[in-house]
């Protein structure tokens, strides 16, 4: 009997890793602090979002996150200490997707946040993800005053353990058929989550009315959750890490398992290489700004949220969220129709349980083989928020970016390297 | 020699070009096809790049990955 080719060998590999895709069963199950489920991160220790990074190459809002963090912990007494700490060498720095987290922009996270929990019940795998801090001047976006501080310790103190027993007292949220719903009601989960976070809003209360002392904790709570239309992107990270963590590792497959940035480096990981990264400098994303700022205050690309998009949702998925493709600037409805189709060029399936209707019920492109984007020269497209470049700023606009192929090319030599194709 | 169009045959080869004028499908470089569609020429542009942005090593690395 004849060997099978590399290529037979690779296409047997990815079918698996498409098929545990679809086989994923994310459930949004708790709501925990850090410490006590990542038994790796201790104390000075801060987990960032992208591929590794220390801090004399972090962006501007990458540094002002750290600061702001460590004064939250307790490490310094300021945000000119904590600068003053970092430089010297006082913290250590690592990627969430080290820790089995994600984090959005800066994506910090260290031993005191509540994290979301959602766990993968197809393969029994949990992922972490902080709480969505909602809109304007937060530390995703390298906002690091009192007030941001102050919002972060609510989330740690009164929030994050008011949702987590509202979860347990509900056995979970199945996320599947949340995103399904989604995806009916205009969102694709990165830049536009309304319909998720208002779905999740109507299952949540009446357990959180139940398990919670009421009054204005219960008030605070719920109008939290009400008034932040992304308060579900980092539920949909989560679900995303989740999903795509027991892809990792499958000899031969040339699916990518997670894409990532940390304002300075794009990074993606790919099945067969495991925890290896491939990185190339990040882009930055073309977009629109908010009134007084311009793309001379923009950041590159920042954040672990282009997990959504290595699942199919985001810039995947823009099809199913022609309000999306106005805010970001790129372009009207039938250019949304057009990114999708596009998508699908570099993707090895679509997933039948996430339809959008506007392409008849086409499932959201799913799972992408690093061998079609290096052949088409199609690069993955990522929907965005944009911070600005200097510390403590904020978010100033929101837009598209390309993952930059230079990543996708050299995973494709060593995943060759490793199947012994020279 | 081809038939002329006053022999009441229909025009073929370069005769039926000139008569009819070109049906154009563009490959690659998007430029042409905009130049002939700026002078109301009828013309399909498919989009197409060469495999691996045409760097040659990668393409055979491709080929011998890809089915």
């Amino acid at each position: 009997m004849p060997r099978p080719t590399v290529a037979a060998l690779i296409d047997t590999a990815n079918a698996e890793a498409l098929r545990r895709i679809l086989a994923g069963d994310p459930w949004l199950i708790d709501v925990v602090a850090a410490r006590d489920v990542l038994p790796r991160l201790g104390e000075r220790r801060i987990l960032h979002a992208g591929p590794p990074i220390e801090w004399a190459r972090m962006c501007g809002p990458m540094r002002g996150a750290v600061a702001g963090i460590a004064v939250f912990e307790g490490w310094a007494r300021d945000l000119a200490e904590a600068e003053h700490l970092a430089e010297t060498g006082a913290f250590a720095f690592e990627p969430n997707h080290h820790h089995d987290c994600v984090g959005p922009m800066t994506g910090m996270t260290t031993p005191s946040q509540m994290l979301l929990v959602v766990e993968n019940r197809a393969f029994g795998n949990r992922a972490y993800c902080a709480i969505n801090e909602g809109l304007g001047k937060v530390m995703r976006f390298g906002g690091n005053d009192a007030e941001v501080l102050d919002r972060i310790r609510w989330l740690t103190a009164e929030f994050g353990p008011a949702l987590g027993a509202a979860l347990r007292q509900l056995g979970g949220i199945a996320l599947k058929p949340l995103i399904a719903r989604g995806l009916t009601m205009g969102d694709e989960m990165h830049q536009r989550n309304v319909g998720c976070s208002s779905l999740l809003l109507r299952q949540l209360a009446p357990a959180m009315a139940r398990t919670s002392p009421g009054g204005e904790a219960l008030a605070r709570a719920l109008a939290f959750i009400a008034g932040n239309d992304q308060f579900h992107l980092n539920v949909a990270m989560a679900m995303g890490k989740a999903i795509m963590d027991p892809v990792r590792g499958i000899e031969g497959s040339t699916v990518v398992t997670a894409m990532c940035r940390n304002g300075t480096d794009f990074g993606i990981h790919v099945s067969a290489t495991g925890d290896r990264w491939f990185t190339a400098p990040v882009e930055m994303p073309q977009g629109l700004y908010f009134p007084g700022f311009s793309a001379a205050d923009a950041n590159p690309d920042m954040g672990d949220s282009a997990i959504v998009e290595t699942v199919g949702l985001g810039g995947f998925a823009m099809a199913a969220a022609p309000a999306v493709i106005g805010f970001v600037g790129a372009g009207n409805a039938s250019d949304a129709l057009a990114i999708t189709r596009l998508m699908r060029e570099i993707t090895l399936a679509e997933n039948p349980e996430w339809a959008i209707p506007a392409l008849d019920q086409q499932g959201v492109p799913t799972a992408i083989d690093i061998r079609l984007v290096v052949e088409t020269g199609i690069a993955p497209t990522i929907n965005t928020g944009i911070a600005h470049r200097k510390p403590g700023v904020g978010q100033v606009g929101a837009g598209v970016v390309k993952a930059p192929l230079g990543c996708f090319t050299a995973a494709l030599e060593a995943v060759a390297e490793t199947m012994g194709v020279a | 020699m081809p038939p002329e169009p006053s022999d009441g045959l229909p025009p073929v080869g370069a005769t039926r070009l000139l008569a009819d004028g070109p049906k154009v499908i563009n490959v690659g470089l998007d430029s042409f096809a905009t130049e002939l569609a700026s002078q109301d020429r009828a013309v399909v542009h498919v989009d197409w790049v060469p495999p691996a942005g045409g760097d040659p090593r990668i393409a055979r690395l491709l080929a011998k990955l890809s089915t």
